[in-house]
């Protein structure tokens, strides 16, 4: 099923792309080139070939894992993606941490003082996170953490004046697994805004719904029991009632994750994080075609992995759907 | 009680652990602030795709130039002022008959690897460029040059095709000398992971989308640059650059909204410079458009520029009449087309216009693109309404510009910008203006007689003297709507020095620390 994703995936970005307006060698025409100046250059990229000829081409070169040229890095595609993808991971996974915890914490906090003030200021803090985008959020860090109270570094993965000199592109894992911890500090002190800004949107939809699973499992009679036999509050909702909650809760994540790496598009970009979004806006702006198509399919790829991830996740959680 | 302090609570383990984690991450700054001293940084505004500055789309990019310039040398240098000088040519000319040219290439410079540089690496870089197969986007000016010899310091050429500006393309896109050894050792993959050049600063450190760190070339020919490092941060958000430069994080940035500079400058600090470079704004006209003379001169004499400049950008601009900015060779402020909504409506009335029936047509524009390029066509289109040409608005993005420019299919009017590093007419009006180029949107035989016979004018005052002709003939004619020249704001900490680029190009060596 996954491989028909992908599959379909690939048809549809190849198909779209080749019917979407903008010429990449119109990019590269500098002034005085003639009309056969510009039929070599489309030739020299395959681009004056039917459609289907160029799709079996790339097609044929994906099944091989050549995913082609970029035409404005001048790079090979995978070489590019398997460069720049850690970056993302990374920062999602980051982000995607920190709204785990954030949004879990929040979530047994408002569940353990229900109907109080402080419940209600909960909610309200919460309306804001789900309202505001990832993208206002990370030029609100911009100005305050980097400008006005000029703590953390505004743009990039790590300082420039640092030699890094790492072996995978995994900055942070493999600082922290390797005990680099200079790097790994100056790498999380890079991801923190960028990673806060994803994190926010994604934290305000698991406080939402981990709040509402949970209030709604603190009336059932297994909790009751539990309460009777003299069970702490705190026992009973992060204990008893989070066991079950936390279900649904974790497949909405999962797929809001999927949303987060789209999301690093525009966060990358204002922070200069170099991970496949901000990649994949110069693609666009470039219309580098094969590139372009590269990050389709990887963002597709990733989208089927972590699905498949979530529903393995799902079934460990939950007995009755591990036995059928 | 002591026991208590001494054996915290696994809560306030936790606790402190977090504490401390957060502390570390927003402790004091250390590498991001931009190091004062030695170390210059630049929040730039384009990222760099590719080192070799003679493939690709980049090789044709002029925003990109200043970081080339920075590695690599040019066969013939630039002032910031436009005017030519040395680069790894010391001196050049024509032979009599103006068939062939010659060269004196510099003695006694060094690649970065310390290997020498020769009149061969000049040589391999002219034929490489002229090769299709390299994908050198001017391979079809570099191509005209062949059958090189080599005697001692001095290199000639026959040209097969006379080219007037050939000297001047030398120090253009693409103009840039590489190391015959090393890349054929290399190869583009190798030179793409580490390239050498013979120019001011080394490449140390590379991150895509993120930076380069570039180190001064101790043995420079020109003398070591005022920086011993050199950081391009690739910030193409312009709130980021601001961002970048308030925060200290940056030395120096370009590009940014008007407003922002004007911010900016005011404070204490910082230092703000704006001057005109060789980027223009204009209005392609369709000749496919059914845009009769009147209509066409009509809608250039409708438009207020000098209020656009002021109002609009701040008074960041300079209007203009003719492709030509005020610095190129052909530049002529006799040819003016003023602004005058009396005359324009005479002239539509005379082709069967007014505001009660006016002509309807389409106009084009980027959003974003350059500054306040959509505010200015609407408000070129408020102009228009007033004396009777009524215009859609059709917003599109540079690469679709590029296909319909290309491909003749532009709407009856297209706004975009035209840059001219060199100055020359023939890359301004020749390349915008004559028809079979594929990025005229005007193509009418009249235009074509007059400018076709200046490709291969040997005589340069004639042929100058010919693109001023031109220039008169086009606004007479009405067959473009030149606006005006764009300024550039860049803004820098005070204890430095700037000097500004006339063609935009931010090179570090034009930075200098104030004594």
């Amino acid at each position: 099923m996954a491989i028909v994703t992908l599959f379909g995936v690939a048809v549809v970005v190849f198909l779209l792309l080749r019917v979407a307006p903008g010429d990449p060698v119109a990019m590269m025409i500098a002034p005085g080139a003639s009309a056969h100046d510009i039929a070599e250059l489309r030739a020299r990229y395959g681009l004056d070939q039917p459609f289907l000829v160029q799709f079996g081409i790339w097609l044929d070169g994906i099944l091989h894992g050549n995913f082609g040229t970029s035409i404005s890095l001048r790079r090979n595609v995978l070489e590019l993606l398997t460069e720049r993808l850690p970056a993302t991971l990374e920062l999602a996974i980051v982000a995607c941490a920190i709204a785990v915890l954030l949004g879990g914490a929040t979530a047994i906090a408002g569940t353990l003082i229900r109907r109080t003030r402080g419940e209600a200021m909960i909610d309200a803090v919460n309306g804001l996170m789900l309202a505001v985008p990832d993208f206002v959020w990370a030029l609100a860090f911009v100005l305050v953490l980097g400008v006005l109270w000029p703590v953390l570094p505004l743009s990039g993965r790590s300082d420039p004046s640092v030699d890094a000199a790492l072996s995978t592109h995994f900055y942070l894992f493999e600082s922290l697994i390797t005990g680099r911890f200079g790097i790994a500090r100056d790498t999380a002190a890079h991801m923190v805004m960028p990673a806060l800004a994803l994190a926010l949107p994604l934290a305000a939809v698991i406080i939402r719904i981990l709040k509402e699973a949970l209030s709604e499992a603190m009336v059932q009679d297994y909790v009751l029991v539990a309460r009777v036999k003299g069970m702490t509050e705190l026992r009973l909702v992060a204990g008893e009632a989070l066991r079950n909650a936390v279900g649904p809760t974790l497949a909405l994540t999962g797929v809001q994750f999927t949303f987060l790496i789209g999301g690093t598009v525009i966060v990358e970009r204002i922070f200069a994080y170099p991970g496949i979004g901000s990649m994949a806006i110069d693609a666009v702006i470039n219309r580098d075609l094969p590139l372009i198509q590269g990050l389709v399919l990887v963002f597709g790829a990733l989208f089927v992995l972590i699905n498949l991830a979530i529903d393995a996740g799902v079934a460990a959680l939950n007995p009755r759907l591990r036995h059928g | 009680m002591p026991n208590r302090i001494l054996t915290p609570t696994r809560r306030q383990t936790l606790a402190l652990t977090a504490g401390g984690l957060i502390a570390s991450l927003i402790g004091p700054r250390g590498g991001a602030q931009a190091a004062a001293g030695d170390t210059l940084t630049i929040a730039y505004n384009v990222n760099l795709p590719s080192f070799d500055p003679t493939v690709g789309p980049s090789a044709v990019n002029p925003t990109i130039q200043a970081i080339y310039r920075s590695v690599f040398d040019q066969y013939i240098g630039q002032k910031p002022n436009l005017a030519f000088e040395p680069g790894l040519l010391t001196a050049w000319g024509w032979n009599n008959d103006k068939t062939g040219i010659w060269m004196d290439v510099r003695p006694g410079v060094t690649w970065h690897d310390g290997s020498p540089f020769t009149p061969a690496d000049i040589v391999w870089s002219f034929e490489r460029a002229g090769k299709k197969e390299t994908g050198n986007p001017i391979e079809f000016v570099w191509s005209t040059l062949g059958n090189f010899k080599v005697d001692g310091q001095r290199v000639t050429a026959d040209m097969k095709q006379f080219d007037p500006t050939i000297f001047k393309w030398m120090a253009f896109l693409t103009a840039y000398v590489l190391p015959k050894d090393y890349f054929e050792k290399v190869g583009p993959e190798g030179f793409e992971k580490k390239p050498i050049g013979t120019g001011p600063y080394m490449v140390d450190a590379y991150q895509g989308n993120a930076f380069l760190r570039l180190k001064a070339n101790p043995k420079y020919w020109g003398g070591k640059p005022a920086f011993e490092t050199v950081v391009f941060k690739f910030v193409t958000d312009a709130t980021s650059r601001v961002a970048e430069l308030e925060s200290g994080s940056s030395d120096l940035t370009l590009e940014i909204p008007y407003e922002e500079f004007d911010r900016l400058k005011a404070k204490p600090g910082l230092v703000g410079v704006a001057t005109p470079i060789s980027d223009i704004g204009m209005i392609f006209i369709n000749s496919d458009g059914k845009l009769d003379k009147n209509v066409r001169l009509a809608a250039h004499h409708a438009i207020d520029k000098q209020a656009i400049v002021k109002r609009l950008l701040r008074g960041y601009g300079v209007p203009i009449d003719t492709l030509e900015a005020p610095e190129y060779e052909a530049f002529d402020p006799t040819i003016k087309v003023p602004y005058n909504p009396d005359q324009a409506s005479k002239l539509l009335a005379a082709a069967g216009y007014s505001p009660q029936k006016p002509f309807k047509t389409t106009i084009q524009t980027t959003r974003g693109f350059k500054p306040k390029d959509y505010e200015m066509i609407q408000a070129i289109v408020g102009m228009w309404r007033k004396v009777g040409i009524e215009a859609d608005i059709e917003v599109y993005e540079i690469a679709k510009h590029f296909e319909l420019r290309t491909s003749h299919k532009l709407a009856p009017l297209a706004f975009y910008n035209w840059g001219n590093a060199i100055a020359d007419p023939s890359t301004s009006t020749g390349h915008a203006m004559f028809g079979p180029s594929p990025h005229s949107s005007w193509k009418s035989k009249d235009l074509d007689a007059m400018i076709g016979p200046l490709w291969g004018e040997k005589d340069e005052a004639k042929r100058i003297a010919g693109y001023k002709a031109v220039d008169r003939y086009i606004a007479e004619q009405g067959y473009v709507i030149p606006l005006l020249q764009y300024v550039q704001p860049i803004v820098y900490k005070a204890d430095l020095k700037v000097t500004p680029n006339v063609s935009g190009a931010m090179q570090p060596t034009l930075v200098t620390k104030k004594s």
